[in-house]
């Protein structure tokens, strides 16, 4: 199954960093994705654009987990040479990474 | 100001960058019986081309946007009691402020007091220091003659002691930008500034508002999975605050968009990293304990932002010259279209090779879906291929090369290859470095209409 039915998402910028939530649309699947999104799994399905660490910081209140990703964005937003500057998209691709 | 029961005020958030939509802040401030009107209209390199401008005429550098909203928002403003709050000072508050001020009187408005808070222009202080910027750990003092701007992001104190004065209208340069939301809560509630639960509070507050349509709808809908009602008239939010720190988020009726828990869940960690050390001019804040309850349609309270004691330091976005981008696309279509478009990049990657030319960072795409046959004509598979080669280059003349070998693939190239675009662009680039805020001269200026 695709992450995509369980879990909704949003990626943010700040200079070479980019930053993504992975949030549970229902509290009882929260353990699943804590289970089964690792920071290593992340790390390895973005391992053509993102070249640093990937860190995952956990927020059960909330149901979401939000990922940190180094070195992320071509030099970030007023210097990289892609055609999505700040990786606005990548929350998608990180949807379509199955459970 | 100090007062025993409980008081609460409503906050506006009327653009979540320089270039928004303008209707939404005039709903807002026209019907949302709002307190204030709040404008986050600076993104990170933004300063540094006002800087530029600056630098050309002194009389400019602040938003290129900020005549178009105040002749729009002052009447409206001026009529209902709503202060307005707003980095459109850029690179220049005080001329911002002058500018406000004419525009004001031609718009015959008696009586409005408009601040600008300088201070922020730390590019003298650095100069020559020895600092390392956050993101490469390169030092300053490599990028010498390159150098546009340094700003510091400020805390709500300078803005604070404008509403203090009086101030209608307050107009800053660079400050953290929740701090345009948590100044007029301290001010108006009489928040201690060492309160860290307070001011964390404050911090999730200014936060989930600064990006306007986010957090009504905006950037959030994906058909199928999340539906969001009418998003060409999407409504700017409202929070409404307590003295206490609790808050709810909310929009006007007959607007589009929505305010739901998944996003306002979204957009709580929109930009963040460890959400237990989210670093601000005035607070550490703890986003950790935040709890949302959806307690009526499009109705959100949220509660349990938490701080611990600031770090005395404050970030400096430093803008500085960083060579050139040559970018050229040509398209391809139909059956074999991805085929071509590769000959077409292989064919620009040897004409790079054979005429010497170097770049310090190319690369090369392969983008497209229906833009050249509509949708019943397209076939193949890709249907259509946009080939795309950008480079970074130290002068525009090789910058300018990467898009026409591009171009000459019209004639040189694979077959039916049409639509080409080229371009140069300076890049100002910006990082960050940390300074001491003892390092900070703040100045308030006033004007009177």
């Amino acid at each position: 199954m695709k992450l995509r039915k369980l879990a909704h998402s949003r990626t943010g910028d700040k200079g070479n960093i980019s930053n993504i939530s992975l949030i549970a649309y229902r509290q009882e699947d929260y353990p699943r994705l804590v289970e089964q999104i690792t920071a290593e799994r992340v790390k390895a399905h973005f391992r053509e654009i993102v070249h640093g660490e990937v860190v995952r910081y956990e927020l059960p209140l909330l149901g979401a987990l939000n990922f940190v990703l180094y070195d992320a964005l071509g030099g970030g937003v007023t210097r990289s040479l892609a055609l999505d500057k700040h990786g606005k998209s990548l929350s998608s691709s990180l949807l379509d990474m199955e459970l | 100001m100090a007062s025993i029961s409980v008081k609460s005020i409503r906050l506006g958030s009327g653009a979540g960058y320089s270039g928004d939509r303008i209707e939404p802040a005039l709903a807002l401030a026209e019907n949302g019986r709002l307190d204030y009107l709040i404008f986050e209209c600076l993104a990170e390199r933004t300063i540094a081309l006002a800087q530029q401008q600056k630098a050309g005429n002194p009389n400019s550098g602040y938003d290129p946007m900020l005549v178009k909203r105040m002749k729009a928002l002052l009447p409206i403003c001026h009529k209902n009691g709503v202060k307005i709050i707003s980095n459109m000072g850029a690179a220049n508050p005080v001329a911002a402020m002058e500018e406000t001020a004419r525009i004001a009187r031609e718009l015959g408005l008696k009586g409005l007091k408009i601040a600008a808070v300088t201070g922020d222009d730390v590019l003298e202080a650095i100069e020559g220091g020895d600092y390392r910027f956050l993101e490469s750990g390169l030092p300053l003092s490599k990028l010498e003659g390159r150098l546009l701007s340094a700003n510091a992001y400020l805390g709500a104190a300078p803005l604070v002691e404008t509403l203090e004065n009086g101030a209608d209208v307050v107009l800053t340069g660079r400050v953290a930008d929740p701090v345009l939301f948590t100044a007029p809560l301290i001010w108006e509630f009489g928040w201690d500034m060492k309160d860290y639960r307070l001011m964390g509070q404050g911090i999730v507050l200014g936060h989930l508002m600064e990006c306007a349509g986010q957090i009504t709808g905006g950037y959030f809908a994906d058909p199928g999975y999340k539906d969001v009602p009418n998003l060409a008239q999407l409504g700017f939010p409202i929070a409404e605050a307590s003295s206490e720190g609790d808050f709810t988020i909310t929009k006007l009726k007959d607007t589009g968009g929505q305010v739901t828990l998944p996003g306002c869940k979204e957009q709580l960690l929109y930009e963040i990293h460890d959400p237990a050390n989210y670093l601000t001019p005035d607070v550490i804040a703890d986003f950790t304990g935040v709890t949302m309850e959806e307690i009526a349609r499009d109705v959100v309270k949220v509660t349990g932002g938490m701080g611990r004691p600031k770090t005395g330091k404050l970030k400096v976005s430093v803008g500085y010259k960083d060579g050139y981008i040559g970018e050229g696309q040509i398209s391809y279509g139909g059956s074999g279209a991805l085929e071509r478009a590769r000959l077409g990049l292989e064919i620009v990657r040897d004409r790079f090779r054979l005429t010497g030319q170097e770049f310090r960072e190319v690369r090369f795409d392969l983008i497209g879906y229906n833009s050249l046959y509509g949708n019943r004509l397209a076939k193949g598979s890709p249907r259509e291929v946009r080939a795309r080669v950008a480079g970074r280059t130290d002068d525009p003349e090789t910058a300018a090369a990467i898009g026409n070998e591009i171009e000459t693939l019209y004639t040189n190239g694979p077959a039916g290859g049409g639509g080409v675009t080229k371009s140069v662009q300076a890049v100002v680039a910006v990082q960050s470095i940390l300074i001491d805020e003892s390092l900070i001269r703040i100045k308030n200026h006033y004007t009177q209409t």
